[in-house]
């Protein structure tokens, strides 16, 4: 047993024509029993700053709220909105405080940066290596074929509308091939003036 | 040091100052005349640096860089001035640590400020006997900023300011000379004549020395470049 794979999760982020779209899956289950069908994965951390953290549910959450913790900090000290690069060395500073007993996240982020509104994407392990990417970042049980969905679909410059289409189809697919990860999925487009929230129809097996 | 005190040496008298802050305030206004302007592109510092002839004048510095876009400069005890330059190291790399970004001017003077707040109430210690004069860039808003601490922890942003010996004068020197308009080369040569008010005898690269902040960091200006400065106000 693996305890990455204890609870089971799917998460993925694509950069699409100055926008972000990152999406999850829904599941919140112990080992085969799915106990819930509406469990959070992505959380936003500014108004266009989203962080998706896949893996062990309990440090799912702690994590979350520890990154809030630390990010309202910083804003009340800063008075200014944190950058996703910024945040992104925030995560993995949290994360190899704990190099030797660590939160078993792989945490996902994607988001715009405040003036120029520049795509970004950024995935970890989970003692804090972090990679960007110019494409897409995948994490969760289903990684592998999270992979290979993002692969074959997407393309540079998707609008909004298409980033949605590609992002949906990549994870509705890939939880498909995988029993742990599933039970219905959420996406989020990030615009610079909008965030467009949506839940995806799936198989609920 | 401060493990068998308690309790705070720092105490109020009853008119309600904390006389020992007030002391260290004399203490800077005693000590050697630092100048700052920051310009439309940048920061200059400057202080006077009286050494006898037998000193070697390379070993000691008085403007230090702090990170590579943060500097400083005092008036007052140079031995306090030592730790605050650690300690401020130190904390602008620990930010860099955390956020792998340079680290913001007021950050940085909030979080020196706050040590020598402590300082003021902690046991067993007494108040820094320096103010300084802390000149960075911020990357992120692509300006200058400048910023004055006290030995009481509270700081002040200025566009231009004195302290130390003759730092009235100074001031009312810098109110009349400044503008919103200076740039960095005329701000280095108003600092200069700013300096030159209350010096007792010849301006040498010797016995002056200049820092420069702007887009590229911060750096101390060799002898040399002091020397073509200090040429242009013959």
């Amino acid at each position: 047993m693996s305890i990455m794979s204890y609870n089971g999760s799917a998460l993925v982020a694509m950069i699409g024509k100055d926008c972000v779209a990152i999406a999850s899956d829904k599941r919140f289950g112990i080992q085969g029993q799915t106990v819930s069908m509406e469990f959070p994965k992505i959380f936003e951390m500014g108004p266009q700053l989203y962080i998706g953290l896949p893996g062990l549910a309990t440090d799912i959450q702690t994590v979350a709220q520890r990154l809030t913790f630390r990010v309202n900090l910083y804003e009340l000290r800063e008075n200014k909105r944190i950058r996703p690069k910024t945040f992104m060395s925030m995560v993995s500073n949290l994360l190899y405080e704990r190099r030797f007993g660590p939160y078993f996240v792989d945490p996902v982020i994607a988001g715009l940066e405040p003036v120029t509104h520049k795509p970004f994407v950024a995935s970890m392990d989970l003692i804090g290596c972090p990679m960007v990417t110019e494409d897409f970042v995948v994490g969760g049980t289903c990684s592998e074929q999270l992979y290979g969905m993002c692969e074959s679909l997407w393309e540079p410059n998707l609008e909004p509308d298409d980033l949605f289409e590609t992002i949906s189809q990549s994870i509705l697919n890939a939880v498909d091939r995988d029993a742990l990860a599933g039970w219905g999925a959420v996406v989020y487009i990030i615009e610079k003036d909008k965030v467009t929230t949506k839940t995806l129809k799936a198989r609920m097996d | 040091m401060s493990e068998r005190y308690s309790f705070s040496l720092t105490t109020f008298s009853p008119s309600g100052k904390l006389v020992q802050i007030e002391y260290a305030i004399n203490a800077v206004a005693a000590g050697a005349p630092s100048v700052a302007i920051k310009a439309t592109n940048g920061i200059v510092l400057a202080t006077e640096k009286k050494q006898s002839a037998l000193h070697d004048e390379t070993s000691l510095h008085k403007i230090e860089p702090i990170a590579k876009n943060v500097g400083m400069v005092y008036s007052g005890m140079g031995p306090d001035y030592r730790v605050l330059i650690r300690k401020a190291r130190k904390l602008a790399q620990q930010y860099m640590l955390m956020y792998q970004c340079p680290i913001p001017t007021l950050q940085i003077v909030q979080r020196i400020a706050s040590v020598m707040q402590e300082y003021t109430q902690s046991g067993g210690v007494r108040p820094f006997g320096v103010s300084l004069l802390m000149a960075g860039w911020d990357h992120d808003e692509n300006r200058p900023y400048l910023y004055q601490c006290d030995p009481s922890g509270a700081y002040f942003a200025w566009k231009a300011t004195a302290i130390g010996k003759n730092f009235v004068n100074g001031k009312t020197f810098l109110e009349k000379r400044y503008s919103e308009t200076l740039e960095l080369e005329d701000a280095v040569h108003t600092a200069i004549l700013t300096l030159k008010e209350s010096f007792e005898g010849q301006m040498t690269e010797d016995n002056i020395e200049l820092g420069i902040c702007d887009q590229n960091g911060f750096r101390r200006l060799s002898p040399s470049e002091v020397k073509d400065y200090l040429a242009a106000i013959v």
